[in-house]
């Protein structure tokens, strides 16, 4: 069973899990990740209980070496079993998310974008679906539509709550009008998946996911903002907490490492960012002249007799090279960049975190200090505050670590992804262009052989 | 694999990448090519002086030929014989073949000098990537441009010895094996070729223009145009495809920076560098490659000029008949007048003898004894011009339809090679990606 549980595991970083009690909430066309093949997401349904779970699978559901598996027909657990390969990297994974398999049942979905029109404003709003077993929850199932402001407000509520926990960023809030289209359907899917991203995290998190501003989120009809709320900077959050005024002496050995890996980090992700966007630039320029290139091959054909079609062969080769060229520079916009950024505001956050640790320890070294002073001078006891600023401390650095445990596997996979989805992508491009090149191959030699037995004819 | 595949994956691999004849001319007729094998294996550096006795540096090339005998298992082949000429003497060959053979497509030279458009590439990629060191060279010593030349040049050799007429001159034959110069200025074909220089670049109107060569001027125009225009559209593209390729590179070093921060996913980072850089270096093999395309698609530019030289010659001819037949039948309508004593066409022997008098009896029968002359001189030389028109278009319109059969078999296989590059590009890329894929998923 273990074996099996964890394959299960591996692919439901690419499915959604359903609980089994109501049956299967199909969200659409959101999936747990954004799925490497882009395009269509076609949903196929399996249902079957193992234990206490359904499982659904879409269409394609590739192993970590990258076997894609067939479709498959609804099949007993055994079957699927046999039929599937297991290698040790399988299992390796399996277990990372075993634990947190076993416990989930909080599932939640952010799809179904909507644009609403009012007097004041146009906003778009998205569906979010939960199913859950929890008890914390009225009921096993919800279905609210929430706006960007929304997911802000929830966030902002997050941070406040659990001030020693790791959020998890939410996408640019602000974009230049007239620069970026908010309403563009490419603009809305990739804020969506961003959205779906954040609330996933979030209900995946131990302790984020037992917030009752989430649970309010999630469940609420209409959402009861405290108000004042645009007025709520990150700004205004973190005058909060810097207010004691307490300098940090030093920090300890592991925060520095980790101070130290998230700017090397953030360094490096600006980098990768900017060869992206210069990758896409010249692409782009690449693609234009390609254009001309195929016309010019079209011309020559109308004044040739022989070579009429060989050179729309190779006019027609060029169109779908420039086809196929397009879908990789697109897909490198709106699906590698955006969650390139995320990844930065990622480090943002985790540097807030880390700045907010420090502030935690200042406060407790600071009042130590004091009271300890207090002490020698007039034998005064160190206060009960002193020591719950000492708790106080010692559960944000063990809620930080745990958190950066969790951040940093979450990071490995999400690169993993990311990287070799791209290299899939580049794959896929150089697989239509060879296609497209070797069918004129045969058309030209077909010719020719034609040629070759009419002249010995 | 199919034997076309073999046969081009073999020319291609040759050292020179330059299509071989394609095998059914080689067969047809006694061309030298079945006697005789023709490389131009080398260049070499020379200084001298030249004929203003000023220092210059110039570039030899050296040809080998040996009897195209086939070879007995483990023997070895004869020793070839050898000797160096130079660009200027490919020209003056040139020249000679295009004056004595007007009537055929004479196969052109590589070009003579660097052009700007390849200075402009190669300073293009020194300054804006600064990942490939091209050593700039603003004469026609530069090693990339002389090796293309080296090619052409064979291939010119190639193509002129495998012309069931070309093969046969003497002439090309010396220019091949021994002292030719001599030989070329004996027949005296450099007054020919002013002469003709001369008259090809005179304006004239042909009064009735043969339609077939009036169709074929006008294609090679087409041609010429769309071949241009098709060089210098390759040239930009290949120039963007090098830009993608080389910032890939930089993907190899910031991966191998942030490999040495991470743990468990650093060793797959630091191996997906290797491969990033393995592909921006790759495009510079790709792109050169590919200029042996643009080398043939540029002989078939120049092959428009020289296919045009035969129109215009033929014009010339036709023009020259034109003024024969014009300039007899004006003679003709002379010597009507002069018989019937009717004034029609303006002579000044007639105004001056209606402003001085009648001539005599004599001084007309004599004057008609002369044009009877010069008609009948005119008649033969409107018979000779009108066979020397009609031999011209039949040979010529003979080697058009050879060189229209070679055209579209050449560039076809240009275009099949081409393909075959671009198949070659891109399974290259799919493997550099897998590799790099699979060093993502061992992250």
């Amino acid at each position: 069973m273990l074996h099996f549980s964890s394959l299960i595991h591996h692919s439901l970083r690419k499915t959604r899990v359903v609980s089994d009690d109501a049956g299967c909430v199909c969200g659409g066309s959101s999936l747990n990740r954004s799925s490497i093949d882009g395009g269509k997401q076609l949903h196929h349904h399996q249902h079957q209980s193992i234990s206490s779970l359904s499982v659904a699978f879409p269409t394609e559901v590739a192993l970590t070496n990258g076997t894609p598996m067939e479709t498959l027909s609804p099949a007993s657990a055994s079957s699927l079993f046999n039929r599937l390969q297991l290698d040790d990297d399988l299992e390796a994974d399996g277990r990372d998310l075993y634990a947190s398999m076993e416990t989930r049942d909080l599932f939640v979905t952010v799809d179904d974008p909507k644009k609403h029109v009012s007097t004041m404003e146009t906003y778009i709003t998205y569906r979010v679906s939960t199913k859950t077993s929890r008890i914390e929850f009225d009921l096993p199932e919800y279905c609210v539509r929430r706006r960007y402001q929304d997911f802000d407000w929830l966030r902002i509520k997050l941070e406040d709550s659990q001030p020693t926990h790791l959020i998890p960023p939410l996408p640019e809030k602000f974009v230049m009008k007239g620069v970026v289209d908010r309403f563009s359907e490419e603009f809305v899917e990739t804020r969506m998946k961003a959205l779906d991203k954040f609330l996933k995290r979030v209900a995946d998190h131990p302790v984020l996911s037992f917030n009752p501003h989430l649970n309010a989120f999630l469940t609420a009809k209409d959402l009861n903002k405290r108000q004042g709320l645009a007025l709520l900077t990150k700004v205004g959050e973190s005058v909060k907490h810097v207010a004691g005024g307490y300098k940090l002496r030093a920090r300890p050995a592991e925060f520095c490492a980790m101070g130290e890996y998230l700017d090397t980090f953030s360094l490096k992700l600006g980098t990768i960012d900017r060869i992206a966007q210069r990758i896409i630039k010249e692409q782009s320029e690449y693609l234009t002249e390609l254009r001309e290139y195929g016309t010019v091959y079209s011309s020559w054909a109308g004044s040739e007799q022989e070579l009429r079609r060989p050179l729309e062969g190779v006019a027609a080769c060029v169109t779908t090279c420039c086809g196929a060229l397009e879908e990789l520079s697109d897909n490198m916009s709106q699906d590698f960049l955006p969650v390139l950024r995320e990844y930065v505001l990622y480090v943002e956050s985790m540097k807030n975190v880390l700045r907010k640790r420090d502030q935690s320890q200042a406060e407790y070294e600071g009042r130590l200090e004091a009271a300890v002073l207090r002490k020698q001078e007039d034998r005064t006891p160190i206060p009960m505050e002193v020591e719950k600023c000492q708790d106080k401390m010692e559960c944000f650095n063990a809620d930080l670590k745990a958190d950066w445990e969790r951040w940093q596997s979450n990071k490995r996979q999400d690169f993993k992804q990311l990287l070799t989805g791209m290299a899939d992508k580049n794959i896929n491009y150089y697989e239509k262009c060879q296609a497209a090149w070797e069918s004129l191959i045969t058309l030209l030699q077909d010719r020719q052989t034609e040629d070759k037995t009419s002249e010995t004819n | 694999s199919p034997p076309l595949y073999d046969h081009l994956f073999s020319c291609l691999s040759k050292e020179n990448l330059i299509p071989c004849p394609h095998p059914s001319m080689v067969e047809k007729g006694t061309n030298l090519l079945r006697k005789m094998e023709i490389n131009v294996v080398e260049a070499e550096k020379r200084t001298g002086k030249n004929t203003v006795n000023m220092q210059e540096t110039y570039t030899v090339y050296l040809i080998e030929t040996r009897p195209a005998e086939t070879v007995p298992e483990g023997g070895t082949p004869a020793t070839p014989d050898t000797l160096w000429r130079r660009y200027s003497e490919f020209e003056l060959l040139r020249t000679y073949l295009l004056v004595t053979y007007p009537y055929i497509v004479i196969p052109p030279l590589p070009e003579k000098r660097v052009s700007d458009a390849y200075l402009e590439g190669k300073v293009k990629n020194l300054y804006k990537f600064k990942f490939v060191w091209h050593k700039l060279s603003a004469d026609n010593l530069d090693p990339d441009f002389v090796e293309r030349r080296r090619g052409g040049l064979e291939n010119f050799l190639l193509r002129v010895a495998s012309h069931s007429v070309l093969s046969n001159d003497e002439i090309f034959f010396h220019f091949l094996t021994e002292g030719w110069r001599e030989r070329v200025l004996e027949t005296g074909f450099q007054d020919k070729a002013d002469s003709r220089l001369k008259s090809l670049s005179a304006m004239f109107r042909v009064k009735n223009p043969d339609k077939r060569f009036t169709a074929l001027k006008h294609y090679c125009d087409e041609l010429n145009t769309v071949i241009s225009q098709l060089l210098r559209v390759r040239a930009r593209v290949a120039d963007r495809l090098y830009g993608v390729y080389k910032v890939h590179g930089n993907y190899g070093r910031v991966f191998s920076e942030w490999s040495a921060i991470e743990k468990e996913m650093g060793d797959g980072l630091q191996s997906a560098g290797h491969h990033m850089d393995t592909y921006a270096a790759s495009i510079d093999d790709i792109l050169e490659e590919e200029e042996h395309y643009a080398d043939q698609l540029k002989e078939y530019l120049f092959y428009t000029d020289a296919v045009r030289s035969v129109c215009r010659k033929h014009e010339l001819i036709q023009y020259e008949l034109e003024m024969a037949a014009q300039d007899l039948t004006h003679k003709k309508q002379q010597k009507e007048e002069l018989a019937t004593g009717t004034v029609r066409v303006f002579s000044l022997k007639g105004m001056t003898s209606k402003l001085f008098g009648q001539e005599s009896q004599e001084q007309r029968e004599s004057r008609l004894a002369a044009l009877e002359q010069s008609i009948q001189e005119g008649e033969e030389a409107v018979k000779e011009k009108n066979t020397e028109c009609q031999e011209f278009v039949r040979t010529a319109w003979e080697d058009i339809e050879r060189f229209k059969e070679q055209k579209d078999k050449d560039l076809r296989e240009a275009l099949i090679s081409y393909a075959i590059m671009q198949i070659s590009m891109c399974k290259k890329g799919i493997q550099v990606w897998s590799n790099a894929k699979e060093c993502f998923n061992k992250m």
